[in-house]
C-alpha cells in the first residue's frame, strides 16, 4: 500500500461525488457515507487510489456517492471482483460495500472465501436485517419469526450471526459498529483501514422504511447501556446503566456479574484481547441466548484483529521468487517449448 | 497405397502413406503416456499427425471394466494429416474391455496386439463376454491379424532381477508395448529413452527398468517369428521450419501469454477447475517467471468476477471454463458487456446439457455464447479450429478484447483441447502488437471526463483506478451516452443498446474475409464449418474434390461478427451444408441471418465427425 500523503489535504467534501444521493430520508446509509467521507482525508491515501466495489442493494448505491474510483457491480459478487482488483493491483485501497442479503445470502460463498483468503481490503456490510431494495423480504440476518411479504406467518429460519460466521471462516479482522454512533464508526473505519488483511466491518444500519428501529435497543439512550457493550483492547468488559455490570470468564463460560454489589476489582473481569481467537469466538456469540439462556449485551468495536499473511503478498512473493530463481522466459522460448524438430 | 519389400531380416516391410494406431487399456495402464510418447517420436521423425486422447468419464472406474477403458489414437503420415483418423490400422488392447470397446473401428484386416494377461477369466467377465468364451480363442477375429502377447509376463521376466516390487514392475508394461510398436513402425526409441531419463532423473532404478522394458519390447518384435511385418511411414513434406507438438489447451495458454507480451499488459487468469478446460489453468500457473497471475477462485462466478476486477484495473484478464461453468458466468458476462472492459472468456466445450458427457466433446454452446445473457448483450465470439489454432485464436481474442473494449468468448472444445498436432510455431517478432489505449487525462470539454466517449471503432477509453484526476464510477446500470452516468431515459437505453451492438459489428472491419480453403469460390456445394470440425471437413472436402466432386470448404473462425463478405460467399454456391456437433446451431444463425436454405448435418454423440460420414453426405447432396 502506498501511504504517501497528498500535498493539499482534502476534506470530506472532496470525497462527495456530483451524483444526487437517492436513499430515503432517515436512512442509516447517510450516516455511513458521512463517516467514510469524514475519515478518508486522514487515511494518507491519494484519492485516486481508492476503489469502491459494491454489489446490489440500497447499500451498494454507496459507490456512486463517493468521488473515488468505483464499480457498482452485481448482486453478491463485490468481494469476488475486489479480489481480482487487489490481486492485479495491490497498491489500491479497496473497499467492498455490501448489504446483509448481498454479502450473506447470494454472496455467502464469496464472503466466507474472502475471509479465508485475506486480501488486504476493507469489507463493509450494512446490515439492516432486511432486503430493502426489493422492498422488504426477510434476509439471512432477520430474526426467526420475522413477518414480511415472503414470510407472512413469520420466517422459520435461524439468522446468521455475521461476526461468528466471519470468525468461522477464518477472518483476521472482525468489528461491529452502528450508523447511529458516528464517532464509534469513524474509529472502527480507521482501524479497519490500518489493519493489513481483510477487515470485515458489520455496520448496523437502520432502514426506516422496511425494518425501522431494528437496532434501536443498541443505539437509543434508554436501552443502549444495558444492551450494548463497547469493546476496547486491554479494557475490562463493563456495561450497564451505571457501569455496574461486568463480564467474567468462568472457564469458557462467560458470567455477568454485578461489580459494585460484589466489589469486584476490574482486573478480575474479562479483559478484552483482540488477538485472542477463543475469546473473540465467545464474544461473537453474545448474540442470542447462547450461554445458559442468559442474554448478554451485544458487542461493538473490534472483536478480533490479528494479522496473518495477506493473499496478494503471497502471490507477488511467489512471482518474485520464480523470477529470481529462473529469470523471465523469453516469448520465443515459450513459443518453442523444450522439444522441437526441424523440417527442411 | 502401400508397397511391399523384404528387409534383410526376412521381415516384410510395408510402406504406407499414413497409419492410425489406437492404444487402449484400463485407465491405470498408462495408455495416454504411451500414446503421447509414440506421437512425440513420430513427430520428431517428421510425420504429420493428429491425436485423439479418449478418457473414461470416471477417474477410477473399476479395473478391467468397459467404463474404465482409456484410449489414445494417433494418425501419422507422410502426407498432411488433419484428423486422428476414422478407423485404425493397429489396435493395442491391454485387456478384454479395451478390445470390446474399440474393435468396431478397427479396419478389416487390421492388426490387433492383445495383452493376453488382460484376457483371463476375470477380465473376460468384466468385459461382459459370454461365460467361457474368449474372442482370442474363437473365430470372431478371423478377419484381423491377431498377435497374442503376454505383455505382463514378458515385463515381469525382463525385470525379475531389477529388485523392484511387483507393483512397479507391472507399471512398466506399457513400455514393453511402446517398444514393440516402435519396432513395428521402425521408429527409434531414442527420444523416449531421453524422456524416461529426464522424468525419473531422481529414481535411476525406475528409469533403468523402463528403458529395459522398452528395449525388451523392441527385441521381442525383432526376434519373434510371429511379427513378420514392419510398416514404414516416411516423413511428410511439410512446410520447412522448426516444429513442436502442441495440444489445444496448451496452445490457448501460450496464446494468452503471447498476447500479454504483445500488448505490454500483465496477464491475469481467474478460473475454477472443470474438465476439459483445467489444463489451461494448470499451464498458466507455471508461468510465474513471466509474472502471470493465476487465481483459483472459489467458483466460476468468482472466476469471472475476479477477472472483471483485474480487467478494470488494467490487466489482460481471462477466465477459462467449460459448459456448466459457462452457465454460471453469464450474469457477470453481462456486467462486463455493460462495463465495456476487455475480458477474454474461454469455453472449452464438452458434451451437455448439465454435467452431460464431461470427458467427451461437443460444440453445442454456440448459441449460448451468442445469446446466453439477459437483455441485449452482444459480445464478440470466435472459435478455434485445431489444436494449434487455439494459439492464434487466443491471441485474436485478446486483440479484439483490448482494441475494441469488449468481452470476447473464445470457443474451443474437448477434442482439440486435448488433441495434439505438430505446430510450425511463430517467432515472437512475427506476432503483431496489440494496441492498448489507457486514458490518462480528461477527454471531455473543459477538462471533464467522459468515460463512455467512443472512438471510431465505438470503443470507450480504458481508465484504470489509480489514474489521478480521472475518478469516476461505473457499473451494471444503464449509462448515459458518453458521460456513463446512470440513466433510465428510455430513448437513451435504446440508443445504448444499438451502440453496443454496432460496436461489435464494427469488429468485422478488422477481420479477414471468408474464403474457400479447399475448392472453388463458386460452385455446387459449400461445406461451411466452424470450430473443431475443421480437420474432418477439410479431409472430406479434399478427398471428394480429388474424386471429381464440385465441393468447397469455408471455415469460420469469427462467429460474431461474421466476416463481412459471408453472405456473398454463401450465395456463390447452389447448396450450403453445415456439419456441426450439435443440433444445428450455426445452421440456425446462418438461415436466420441470410435467409438461405442451408442444410444441416448433426452429430451429437460426444465424438468428432469421421471423414467418411462427411463424405457420404457431400456425395449424397451432389447426386
Ligand atoms: C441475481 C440477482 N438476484 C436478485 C436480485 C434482486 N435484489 C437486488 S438487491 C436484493 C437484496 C438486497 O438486500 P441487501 O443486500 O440486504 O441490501 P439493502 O437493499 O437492504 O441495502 C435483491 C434480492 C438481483 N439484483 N440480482
Ligand atoms: S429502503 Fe431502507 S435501506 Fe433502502 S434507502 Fe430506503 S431507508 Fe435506506
Amino acid at each position: 500500500m502506498d501511504t504517501t500523503v497528498t500535498e493539499n489535504k482534502l476534506t470530506a467534501k472532496d470525497y462527495s461525488s456530483s451524483q444526487e444521493v437517492k436513499w430515503c430520508p432517515g436512512c442509516g446509509d447517510y450516516s455511513i457515507l458521512k463517516q467514510v467521507q469524514t475519515v478518508f482525508p486522514d487515511l494518507g491515501v491519494p484519492k485516486e487510489k481508492f476503489v469502491f466495489i459494491s454489489g446490489i442493494g440500497c447499500s451498494s448505491r454507496f459507490t456512486y456517492y463517493m468521488d473515488t474510483f468505483g464499480m457498482h457491480s452485481i448482486h453478491g459478487r463485490a468481494a469476488a471482483i475486489a479480489s481480482g482488483v487487489k490481486a492485479a493491483n495491490p497498491d489500491l485501497s479497496v473497499w467492498v460495500i455490501s448489504g446483509d442479503g448481498d454479502a450473506f445470502s447470494i454472496g455467502g460463498n464469496h464472503f466466507i472465501h474472502a475471509m479465508r483468503k485475506n486480501f488486504n481490503l476493507n469489507y463493509l456490510v450494512f446490515n439492516n436485517q432486511i432486503y430493502s431494495l426489493t422492498k422488504g423480504q426477510y434476509s439471512p440476518t432477520s430474526e426467526r419469526g420475522k413477518v414480511t411479504k415472503t414470510s407472512p406467518l413469520g420466517s422459520v429460519e435461524e439468522p446468521f450471526n455475521p461476526s461468528e460466521l466471519a470468525l468461522g471462516a477464518n477472518a483476521s479482522f472482525v468489528a461491529r459498529s452502528l450508523d447511529r454512533d458516528p464517532k464509534h464508526m469513524q474509529a472502527v473505519l480507521k482501524r479497519a483501514h490500518a489493519f493489513k488483511g481483510t477487515s470485515f466491518v458489520e455496520v448496523y444500519q437502520n432502514c426506516p422504511v422496511f425494518n425501522d428501529e431494528a437496532f434501536f435497543a443498541f443505539s437509543e439512550k434508554d436501552t443502549k447501556k444495558e444492551q450494548a457493550i463497547y469493546l476496547e483492547h486491554g479494557k475490562p468488559l463493563i456495561f450497564g446503566n451505571n457501569d455496574e455490570k461486568g463480564i467474567m470468564l468462568d472457564g469458557l463460560m462467560p458470567r455477568i456479574v454485578d461489580i459494585k454489589a460484589n466489589n469486584i476489582p476490574h482486573d478480575h473481569l474479562w479483559i478484552h484481547d483482540e488477538q485472542d481467537k477463543t475469546k473473540a469466538n465467545l464474544i461473537s456469540r453474545f448474540f442470542n441466548n447462547e450461554f445458559d439462556g442468559v442474554v448478554f449485551p451485544r458487542p461493538f468495536g473490534v472483536i478480533y484483529a490479528k494479522e496473518r499473511p495477506v493473499y496478494e503478498e503471497g502471490m507477488t512473493h511467489q512471482i518474485e521468487q520464480a523470477q529470481k530463481l529462473k529469470g523471465k522466459q523469453s516469448l520465443d522460448s515459450i513459443l518453442s517449448g523444450d522439444k522441437t524438430w526441424e523440417i527442411k | 497405397m502401400s508397397t511391399e519389400t523384404s528387409s534383410p531380416l526376412q521381415k516384410k516391410v510395408i510402406e504406407s502413406e499414413s497409419a492410425v494406431v489406437r492404444f487402449a487399456g484400463d485407465s491405470g495402464d498408462g495408455m495416454q503416456l504411451t500414446g503421447m510418447q509414440f506421437t512425440d517420436t513420430a513427430a520428431l521423425l517428421g510425420n504429420d499427425l493428429s491425436t485423439f486422447p479418449d478418457y473414461p468419464a470416471e477417474i477410477r472406474a473399476p479395473i478391467g471394466t468397459i467404463a474404465g477403458v482409456s484410449g489414445f489414437q494417433v494418425h501419422f503420415g507422410s502426407k498432411e494429416i488433419f484428423t486422428p483418423g476414422d478407423n485404425y490400422d493397429v489396435l493395442v488392447a491391454m485387456n478384454a474391455a479395451a478390445l470390446k470397446v474399440d474393435l468396431p473401428r478397427l479396419k478389416k484386416g487390421g492388426v490387433i496386439i492383445a495383452n493376453i494377461a488382460g484376457f483371463d477369466k476375470k477380465n473376460l467377465n468384466l468385459a461382459k463376454y459370454p461365460e467361457g468364451a474368449s474372442p482370442l480363442d474363437d473365430s470372431s477375429l478371423d478377419e484381423y491379424t491377431v498377435h497374442k502377447v503376454d505383455v505382463t509376463k514378458h515385463t515381469k521376466d525382463c525385470l525379475a532381477a531389477s529388485g523392484l516390487g511387483m507393483k512397479e514392475i507391472e507399471r512398466s508394461k506399457n513400455m514393453f508395448v511402446l517398444g514393440l510398436l516402435f519396432w513395428m513402425f521402425d521408429k527409434s526409441p531414442d527420444s523416449t529413452i531421453a524422456f524416461i531419463k529426464e522424468k525419473f532423473g531422481k529414481k535411476p532404478e525406475i528409469a533403468d527398468a523402463n528403458i529395459k522394458t522398452l528395449q525388451a519390447g523392441w527385441d521381442y518384435g525383432d526376434n519373434t517369428e510371429i511379427f513378420n511385418t514392419r510398416y514404414v511411414v516416411n516423413a511428410a513434406k511439410l512446410p520447412s521450419g522448426t516444429y513442436r507438438s502442441i495440444t489445444g489447451n496448451h496452445a490457448t495458454a501460450i496464446g494468452l501469454i503471447a498476447a500479454a507480451e504483445k500488448s505490454g499488459l500483465p496477464l491475469f487468469l481467474g478460473s475454477y477447475p472443470i474438465t476439459p478446460a483445467t489444463d489451461i489453468l494448470h499451464e498458466l500457473a507455471k508461468y510465474k517467471t513471466n509474472a502471470v497471475k493465476t487465481f483459483q477462485a472459489e467458483d466460476e462466478i468468482a472466476g469471472i468476477c475476479s477477472a472483471i476486477g483485474a480487467a478494470y484495473v488494467g490487466n489482460l484478464a481471462v477466465t477459462t471454463t467449460s459448459g456448466p461453468g459457462m452457465a454460471l458466468k453469464t450474469e457477470a458476462a453481462g456486467l462486463s458487456t455493460m462495463l465495456e472492459i476487455p475480458l477474454v472468456i474461454v469455453n472449452v466445450q464438452r458434451g451437455g446439457p448439465s454435467t452431460g458427457l464431461p470427458t467427451k466433446t461437443e460444440q453445442a454452446d454456440l448459441l449460448m455464447a451468442m445469446y446466453g445473457r439477459h437483455g441485449e448483450a452482444p459480445v464478440a465470439v470466435i472459435a478455434a479450429s485445431s489444436p494449434s489454432d487455439c494459439f492464434s485464436m487466443a491471441f485474436e481474442a485478446c486483440r479484439i478484447a483490448v482494441e475494441h473494449m469488449t468481452p470476447v468468448i473464445l470457443l474451443t472444445d474437448g477434442y482439440i483441447a486435448n488433441g495434439s498436432e505438430p505446430w510450425l510455431f511463430p517467432k515472437a517478432a512475427d506476432l503483431k502488437d496489440i494496441k492498448v489505449n489507457f486514458l490518462d487525462k480528461p477527454n471531455g470539454a473543459e477538462g471533464t471526463l467522459l468515460p463512455y466517449k467512443r472512438d471510431e471503432k465505438l470503443a470507450r477509453p480504458w481508465i484504470v483506478p489509480g489514474t489521478k484526476g480521472l475518478e469516476h464510477r461505473i457499473g451494471g446500470l444503464e449509462k448515459q451516452h458518453e458521460t456513463g452516468n446512470v440513466s433510465h431515459d428510455p430513448m437513451n437505453h435504446e440508443k445504448m443498446v444499438a451502440i453496443r451492438a454496432e460496436k461489435i459489428q464494427k469488429i468485422a472491419d478488422t477481420l479477414p474475409l471468408a474464403k474457400a480453403e479447399s475448392g472453388k469460390d463458386k460452385g455446387k456445394l459449400l461445406v461451411l464449418g466452424w470450430g473443431s470440425t475443421y480437420g474432418a471437413i477439410k479431409t472430406a472436402a479434399r478427398e471428394c474434390i480429388s474424386e471429381g466432386y464440385d465441393v468447397s470448404h469455408v471455415h469460420l473462425r469469427h462467429l460474431n461478427p461474421f466476416p463481412k463478405n459471408l453472405e456473398e460467399v454463401l450465395k456463390s454456391y447452389d447448396k450450403v451444408l453445415i456439419p456441426e456437433m450439435n443440433c444445428g446451431q450455426l445452421l440456425q444463425l446462418i438461415r436466420g441471418k441470410f435467409l438461405i436454405p442451408a442444410i444441416g448435418l448433426s452429430k451429437v454423440q460426444g465424438l468428432p465427425f469421421t471423414t467418411t460420414e462427411l463424405k457420404e453426405k457431400i456425395v449424397e447432396l451432389l447426386k
